[in-house]
């Protein structure tokens, strides 16, 4: 699947709830099948900052493609962040760096975040991108 | 008797909906609803009384002067100030205090000490951080118990003779603590320091007598208290005020401007540099005026009895760890439950109607103090009811399902 595929299908699975207390459910069940990091990648540089809760995230280069892994402190932002990788990982540099993510605001997922929080998802997406402009730079 | 159903009917935001879920606001401690009592007398400023104050000869300056005066006097009777020219408006308490620091701290010098308490906001915190590295003085904290109260054992060495000031809030933002201001104004005033109170958290909740105190100083905000926001009020006695030198330079503060020299205006102008935020001054008089009418006595009664419902109701969960066990509280509780993320708990609640605050809000040496990263707060008004506890507690039965 490509990565609009893959947005698509995210956008198909939240619309079957109605209520916002189910879409939080789905969340956290996502958050339950997120790739865990590795703990010695669970230190201060891998947090991302502008998150309310600790979010750590990391970034590994396989065959051009990038391979995210992270864990939170926080159920929600571990789904949250489980969401991102789902779409993100397995992509190359570019398509990362390229990528719009519309499907958050389809979802409505950043209405749906208190600020504070939604500033978490910006600086989380803002930090996959990060390592996507690093780890292309790096051969 | 009180009657809650008929103050909540001068709320309109009170009657609002989130989809199927009524509002509940229980984030009272970050700032108050406003009634229709305030809301209309803005709208009558605009709509009828606009214009610049202190400066116009026309009718309508005169009549907003008037109003705005007005308000100054009616939130002086409230404190019961001995004079109308020791109310100084301001944006709000972290103005107040911010204006204390920098006029109150000009009389002080290099040693001198500044006696704070660990469970202060930030905003009475940072201020005097930041005068105490600019002029070399000392700033002590007095510790805090389990318990969230003030731990005053060695009280006797914090506080000493080269205290020149002890500033201290009345009621903890984060734990619901009273403190014993008073006791502590008599201390202070026995070594000569003077004594700032920090009240954003304690008008809306108890009568404040500034003269039966005797506190130096008084700083709170608006908005906590029905009015708008980005207004407050610095109390301070008359003869510190006057050997304070101004805080900022402009406009209205000023007798007669020179390019050598200027001469300050005398109290309460020398502290109100340029335009101020008329309507809302007009608008927290108004505040003022409708709390002042409404029976205290009760109102206290009242939200005690909310603190006792929602802490046993609380007492119920599984796991739950409240912070601020104090004899004397307000009707804010702050706890934890199990490893429960606050931010967790918080998003839950907000997708069911309930507005509560989470993390460290703006205490983060309390946070430091328990090991916690923050707590869920939620922090009552006299407006709000048992059926709304009910609600919140329903509420928080499900988010916690939901996460488990
Ligand atoms: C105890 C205390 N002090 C100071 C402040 C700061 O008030 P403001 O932000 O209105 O200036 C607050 C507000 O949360 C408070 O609770």
């Amino acid at each position: 699947m490509n990565i609009a595929e893959k947005e698509q299908e995210l956008i198909d699975s939240f619309s079957i709830y109605d209520d916002w207390m189910e879409k939080y459910e789905y969340i956290i069940e996502l958050g339950k099948d997120l790739p865990l990091i590795d703990a010695a990648f669970k230190k201060e540089e891998n947090v991302i900052k502008g998150c309310q809760s600790t979010v750590w995230l990391h970034a590994e280069k396989k065959d051009d493609k990038i391979y995210f892994t992270a864990d939170a402190d926080a159920i929600i932002a571990k789904g949250i962040i489980a969401l991102l990788i789902d779409v993100m990982s397995g992509e190359t540099p570019q398509t990362i760096l390229d990528s719009d993510l519309k499907f958050i605001k389809e979802i409505g997922l950043q209405e749906h975040l208190s600020p504070t929080r939604s500033n978490g998802l910006v600086a989380m997406v803002k930090q996959m991108k990060l390592y996507a402009l690093a780890l292309n730079l790096k051969k | 008797m009180f009657n809650v159903n008929s103050i909540r009917e001068e709320f309109p935001i009170l009657s609002k909906k989130f989809g199927k879920y009524p509002l509940v606001y229980f984030d009272n401690g970050a700032t108050s609803q406003k009634p229709n009592f305030v809301i209309d007398r803005i709208d009558q400023y605009y709509k009828e009384e606009n214009a610049n104050i202190h400066r116009g000869v026309h009718t309508l300056s005169q009549v907003s002067t008037e109003n705005y005066e007005n308000a100054r006097q009616t939130i002086a009777s409230f404190l019961n100030a001995k004079e109308k020219h020791e109310i100084i408006f301001t944006k709000g308490t972290t103005d107040g205090i911010n204006l204390v620091a920098h006029s109150f701290g000009a009389l002080m010098s290099l040693g001198d000490e500044i006696l704070i308490s660990e469970m202060e906001h930030h905003s009475n915190i940072v201020p005097w951080q930041m005068l105490a590295e600019a002029k070399g003085l000392v700033l002590r904290y007095i510790p805090m118990t389990t318990s969230g109260e003030l731990d005053l054992k060695n009280i006797d060495t914090l506080l000493n003779e080269k205290t020149k000031l002890v500033a201290i809030t009345h009621i903890s933002n984060s734990l619901g603590t009273i403190n014993p201001i008073a006791d502590l104004i008599e201390l202070a005033h026995s070594k000569n320091a003077k004594v700032l109170i920090d009240g954003a958290q304690s008008l809306q909740h108890i009568q404040v007598d500034v003269q039966a105190l005797d506190c130096d100083f008084l700083v709170f905000s608006g908005h906590k208290i029905f009015a708008p926001t980005g207004t407050g009020i610095l109390y301070g006695k008359e003869d510190l005020l006057n050997k304070m030198p101004p805080y900022q330079g402009g406009g209205d503060m000023i007798k007669t401007v020179t390019m050598e020299k200027t001469t300050f205006n005398s109290l309460p102008h020398k502290f109100e540099a340029g335009t101020p935020n008329i309507s809302g001054g007009i608008g927290l008089g108004a505040a003022i005026e409708w709390l002042s009418q409404l029976n205290l006595n009760e109102i206290e009664v009242y939200e005690r009895s909310l603190l006792q419902y929602i802490t046993a109701e609380l007492s119920k969960i599984e796991g739950i760890r409240f912070f601020g066990t104090a004899e004397e509280k307000c009707s804010t509780v702050s706890f934890l439950i199990g490893e429960f993320h606050p931010y967790d708990i918080g998003t839950l609640l907000n997708q069911q109607g309930i507005a509560v605050r989470t993390g460290h809000h703006c205490t983060q040496p309390i946070m430091d103090f328990y090991k916690i990263p923050g707590t869920i707060r939620a922090s009552l008004s006299f407006y709000n009811t048992k059926e709304e506890i009910d609600l919140f507690i329903q509420a928080l039965n499900k988010a916690i399902k939901m996460l488990s």
